[in-house]
């Protein structure tokens, strides 16, 4: 659980990062959701919370759900300078524990042993990234399915593109 | 969950899958000039009205695929004789044909038959080979490619493969994932059996020299592993399962040990050998560039290997027993896969031909490089035990589909691909021991 005086901080570092809030694009409407009748035997009571008045969640500038998927250029192994932020976030994520498996994938070309060698390339490249940024080695396993288990099914260069990937899998 | 997925995977292994027969479609581009010859209709002994299996279909598919045979029509046959001593040579000559098979099944017990036939030399009136030999319901398949495979052999001077058998990997999407399964099969496409089903990957299948195993890789709770499976009894046993990639197995000419690609926590894949029964290896490479692919010379000197040391992917051979390893292919950017041909003379490899990836095959001693497939994106060749034939997998559409081709690149054929699977890494046998 997170200390309130951690909210606040991150709450705060947000809001600076954010600039002004008038330009943040806002979320699209939340839905309704109706929650179900307590119907479980504890008993509840009413208590005098109302102190601050109504607030309202604060965007976080690096938003939304962490990506899990990074992908690469034909022939390489590098990290594109874009996604260099995802793997950030990854280790930012891992300083807090748990662990991950990353997965190695190429495209179909070629042979079948050796793009498990290059779908292992890719995964090595991120596990570096993230040993460097402080993730211990023990929190890290790679795996390589080479071209074995594609995203895209076609022999497109659309689909190779698709395929020529790292994928983030935490165990917890 | 391990421990449960393992249990189902024993379960499905070795289920026999009574397949349909797979329906070879024959699309033979023959030599110019096929020898002609007359595969006479059986003679039939027995108390059911027809024998159990038509074996002079199988015989003729077989010499007629092969590409090195043209069969003459029943109709137009003068005479059909089921025994050698009828056979008017005479006749024969003027049919048109170089050679005549006779012969008959002539049922002995309830289930057991004698398939006998003979072979004769048109223009030399003289009998090649005559042959009898044991068989059951169950069996006389196989000793029809027998017959076909003695005719093969003193019709060519090559060593008949009818009687091999393949062994290739399938997949298909299931819902959102996939269901992968090892099949093997007679080199015809009959006879498929399943011997192992997973949702997860299974790769690299190898044969032990005897026939009687295959070792592969299967990626069974997300981490990759190597197995040995007996055909017979469909028991399996892990032997290598590090961290990181385990990978590429192949087996020794004495079947003792295996050729692996490890690549360990740090991913530097480099070829290892691993003694089957202590499951001790000896590492052959140190090089932190992808070394994998490895595959033994049949005489167990030297072990072929794909590296990218030098930048893209070439083909290297290092001692057996370790040594400094140097380089084989030199022409064009992308050289892997390496399987050497029995008889040792030839190697093949997936080569990049102008952008498309092709099997080529390189005489060891003249060096030259043969283009031999056609395809976009061709993998996996795998020379028959008779070093003249090789099986690969080519793409048709989005499935991966089988092709045969001879070693001179003269004759290709296709196998049909069972419906919606996507099929890959054939793997020819040896020759089966009798």
């Amino acid at each position: 659980m997170m200390s309130y005086f951690k909210l606040f901080s991150l709450a705060a570092i947000a809001f600076l990062l954010a600039g002004c809030p008038q330009n943040t694009v806002p979320d699209p409407e939340p839905t309704d959701t109706t929650y179900p009748a307590d119907t479980d035997d504890a008993s509840t009571s009413g208590a005098d919370t109302d102190m601050y008045g109504d607030g309202e969640f604060m965007d976080d500038p690096s938003a939304g759900e962490l990506t899990m998927v990074i992908y690469f250029d034909f022939d390489s192994s590098a990290v594109r300078a874009a996604d260099q932020d995802i793997v950030s976030r990854h280790a930012m994520q891992l300083g807090g524990g748990g662990s991950v498996r990353l997965e190695g994938h190429a495209d179909e070309r070629g042979s079948r042993e050796y793009n498990i060698g290059l779908g292992e390339r890719r995964a090595q490249a991120v596990r570096q990234m993230l040993l460097i940024q402080g993730v211990s080695a023990d929190q890290i396993a790679t795996v390589s399915f080479g071209e074995e288990r594609p995203v895209g099914f076609g022999s497109s260069e659309a689909d190779y593109a698709q395929n020529r990937r790292v994928e983030f899998k935490y165990s917890n | 969950m391990r421990k449960l997925t393992s249990i189902l995977l024993s379960l499905l292994v070795f289920a026999c899958v009574t397949a349909s027969a797979q329906t070879l479609r024959i699309d033979v581009q023959g030599v110019a000039q096929p020898t002609p010859v007359a595969i006479v209709p059986f003679g039939w002994e027995g108390d059911a009205a027809d024998m159990p299996l038509d074996v002079v279909k199988v015989i003729r598919d077989d010499l007629l695929r092969s590409g090195r045979f043209a069969p003459v029509d029943e109709a137009k046959m003068l005479q059909k004789p089921t025994d050698g001593a009828d056979v008017d040579f005479q006749d024969w000559s003027f049919v048109g044909v170089e050679a005549v098979v006779v012969g008959k099944v002539i049922q002995t017990g309830a289930n057991a038959y004698t398939l006998q036939f003979q072979l004769f030399d048109v223009f030399g009136r003289r009998q090649l080979v005559g042959y009898r030999m044991p068989a059951s319901r169950g069996t006389m398949r196989g000793a029809a490619h027998r017959v076909a495979d003695m005719i093969y052999e003193k019709l060519t001077g090559i060593k008949g493969v009818f009687g091999t058998k393949v062994a290739y990997v399938t997949a298909k999407r299931e819902g959102e994932g996939r269901s992968y399964s090892l099949i093997v099969s007679d080199q015809d496409g009959f006879n498929e059996h399943m011997i192992m089903e997973s949702a997860d990957p299974i790769m690299s299948p190898a044969w032990s020299p005897d026939s009687r195993q295959l070792a592969y890789v299967s990626f069974e709770g997300n981490q990759s592993s190597i197995f040995v499976q007996t055909l017979r009894t469909g028991n399996r046993f892990k032997v290598s399962s590090k961290p990181g990639i385990n990978g590429a197995p192949s087996f020794s000419p004495d079947g003792r040990k295996l050729v692996v690609t490890l690549g360990g926590v740090d991913g530097n894949l480099d070829i290892y050998v691993l003694d089957i029964n202590s499951r001790r290896t000896t590492r052959l490479t140190t090089h932190r560039a992808i070394d994998t692919e490895g595959t033994w010379s049949p005489d167990g000197d030297y072990i072929y290997f794909t590296s990218d040391r030098s930048g893209g992917p070439q083909i290297y051979r290092v001692g057996a027993s370790g040594g400094t390893p140097e380089r084989v292919t030199f022409e064009g950017s992308y050289n892997a896969r390496p399987r050497l041909s029995p008889d040792g003379k030839r190697l093949a490899m997936v080569h990049n031909d102008r952008g498309n990836y092709r099997i080529a095959v390189m005489s060891l001693d003249r060096k030259d490089l043969l283009v031999l497939s056609t395809g976009r994106q061709d993998e996996s060749p795998s020379f028959a035990p008779n070093s003249d034939i090789l099986i690969y997998a080519t793409r048709q559409g989005r499935n991966g589909v089988l092709e045969t081709v001879s070693a001179d690149g003269l004759i290709r054929q296709k196998m049909a691909s069972r419906a919606g699977g996507d099929v890959r890494e054939p793997v020819w046998s040896p020759f089966p021991r009798f």
